[in-house]
């Protein structure tokens, strides 16, 4: 199918983005790699009136360590953090995650930024981010506001971001702890079925529920799955729990 | 909207709506039939583009968004003779029947050489893990690209 009819503006600035989001009201949508919007609005999923085309923003697509934070920018490819030396020596996980995204030509236009800001719930990053307990850095006209990843994720799709907000940048704490990270999928690419991002004592399920679900390694798994066209509810809690023990033994037999 | 790109090669000024994807600019406005629409939502991998050098689905980026930028389809990559050892290889080794993935395949597969010159079975696997073939099935397609590696290689 093909996207119902909407206006598009190209912004230079995260300023204009912002302006335009206001302007335009809540049936505005900012489009940067487009590998989850478009889609949707090809299948009248979703149906802006307005894209605002934020992808030829300038400097928003850095990987830096800035004292004991790596800093990631919203526009930042996934292929291109697949392939960044500096998050693969700081964030290993986060590289892990990363191949299990989609396809190569999906990763070469996808952004981070996008990811987080879309809020699958089957998505890799947001549970990879949570379990990292990164903080997440978006911009207004009131300024820069800063939000846990945690707190970032509050549904199927939705986030905290206010309408006239833009996600920036998201920063992940230094040193990062032993990690896992596996998931389970039908086919490689695929959407997993369970997916499990651990940094430390910090366990993030995805695909279990409307968001990322982060549990302590000691605590008892307390999930309730829904059930869909891949798997039903139980199957996907007994796979949590298989994904959950591979977690703990691989990080050193804590059961 | 009024933009500039170059498809292979060619400069192109054009206005188009922005709800038209590049999939159907270059079918419909270029004539450029060799960009296969499967899906229309980014699974199948059969309207696999380069923009700037770098993989994309044709499906999923506007036209608008290609404003200034340089596409490459099948007829291009064909044409420069850039991949004629990889489209010998599939038509030797039997890699297709219907042909509706191919040109994906062949581009998914040229990225991943230029990448990888001696990728192993898996590799080749994944990095066209992206393209649906629903007739050939993958084994004949993945014999062409380490066929074409090797030859490459100079092996």
């Amino acid at each position: 199918m093909k996207a119902p009819a909407f206006d598009y503006i190209r912004v230079a600035t995260v300023a204009e983005a912002c302006a335009a989001l206001g302007q335009h009201g809540p049936d505005a949508r900012l489009l940067a790699g487009g590998q989850s919007l478009l889609p949707a609005m090809n299948l009248r999923l979703a149906s802006p009136s307005v894209l605002i085309d934020i992808g030829r923003i300038q400097g928003l697509d850095g990987i830096e360590v800035h004292h004991d934070r790596l800093r990631i920018g919203a526009l930042v490819r996934h292929e291109t953090a697949l392939r960044d030396a500096t998050i693969a020596s700081h964030v290993p996980l986060l590289t892990e995650a990363l191949r299990h995204v989609a396809h190569p030509a999906i990763r070469a236009r996808g952004t981070i930024g996008g990811n987080l800001a879309h809020a699958d719930p089957a998505s890799e990053l947001p549970a990879c981010m949570v379990a990292l307990n990164a903080v997440i850095e978006v911009t207004s006209p009131r300024g820069t506001r800063r939000i846990a990843a945690e707190a970032f994720f509050t549904g199927l799709f939705q986030t905290a971001l206010q309408p006239d907000e833009m996600l920036a940048t998201v920063e992940i704490p230094l040193p990062t702890p032993a990690w896992f990270f596996q998931e389970i999928a039908r086919r490689s690419g695929d959407y997993a079925i369970v997916g499990l991002a651990v940094s430390g004592d910090r366990l993030a399920f995805f695909s279990v529920a409307d968001r990322p679900v982060l549990r302590q390694a000691t605590a008892a798994l307390d999930l309730d799955p829904p059930g869909d066209l891949q798997a039903t509810g139980p199957m996907r809690r007994h796979l949590a729990g298989v994904l959950r023990d591979r977690a703990l033994f691989a990080l050193g037999g804590r059961t | 909207m009024k933009i500039v790109l170059t498809v292979n090669d060619e400069t192109i000024r054009t206005d188009v709506e922005p709800r038209l994807h590049l999939g159907d600019f270059l079918r419909e406005h270029l004539s450029l039939t060799g960009t296969h629409l499967g899906c229309e939502h980014g699974v199948c991998g059969a309207c696999t583009v380069r923009i700037d050098g770098t993989l994309a689905r044709a499906c999923l980026v506007l036209t608008v968004q290609a404003d200034g930028c340089r596409v490459e389809t099948i007829e291009g990559l064909s044409d420069s003779d850039e991949i004629a050892d990889l489209q010998q290889a599939f038509h030797e080794r039997n890699a297709l029947q219907c042909g509706y993935c191919t040109p994906g395949m062949l581009i998914a597969a040229q990225d991943l050489l230029l990448q990888d010159p001696d990728p192993d079975r898996n590799t080749i696997r994944e990095h066209l893990s992206g393209n649906y073939c629903r007739c050939t099935g993958y084994h004949a397609i993945v014999d062409a690209v380490m066929t074409t590696a090797k030859g490459r290689r100079g092996e």
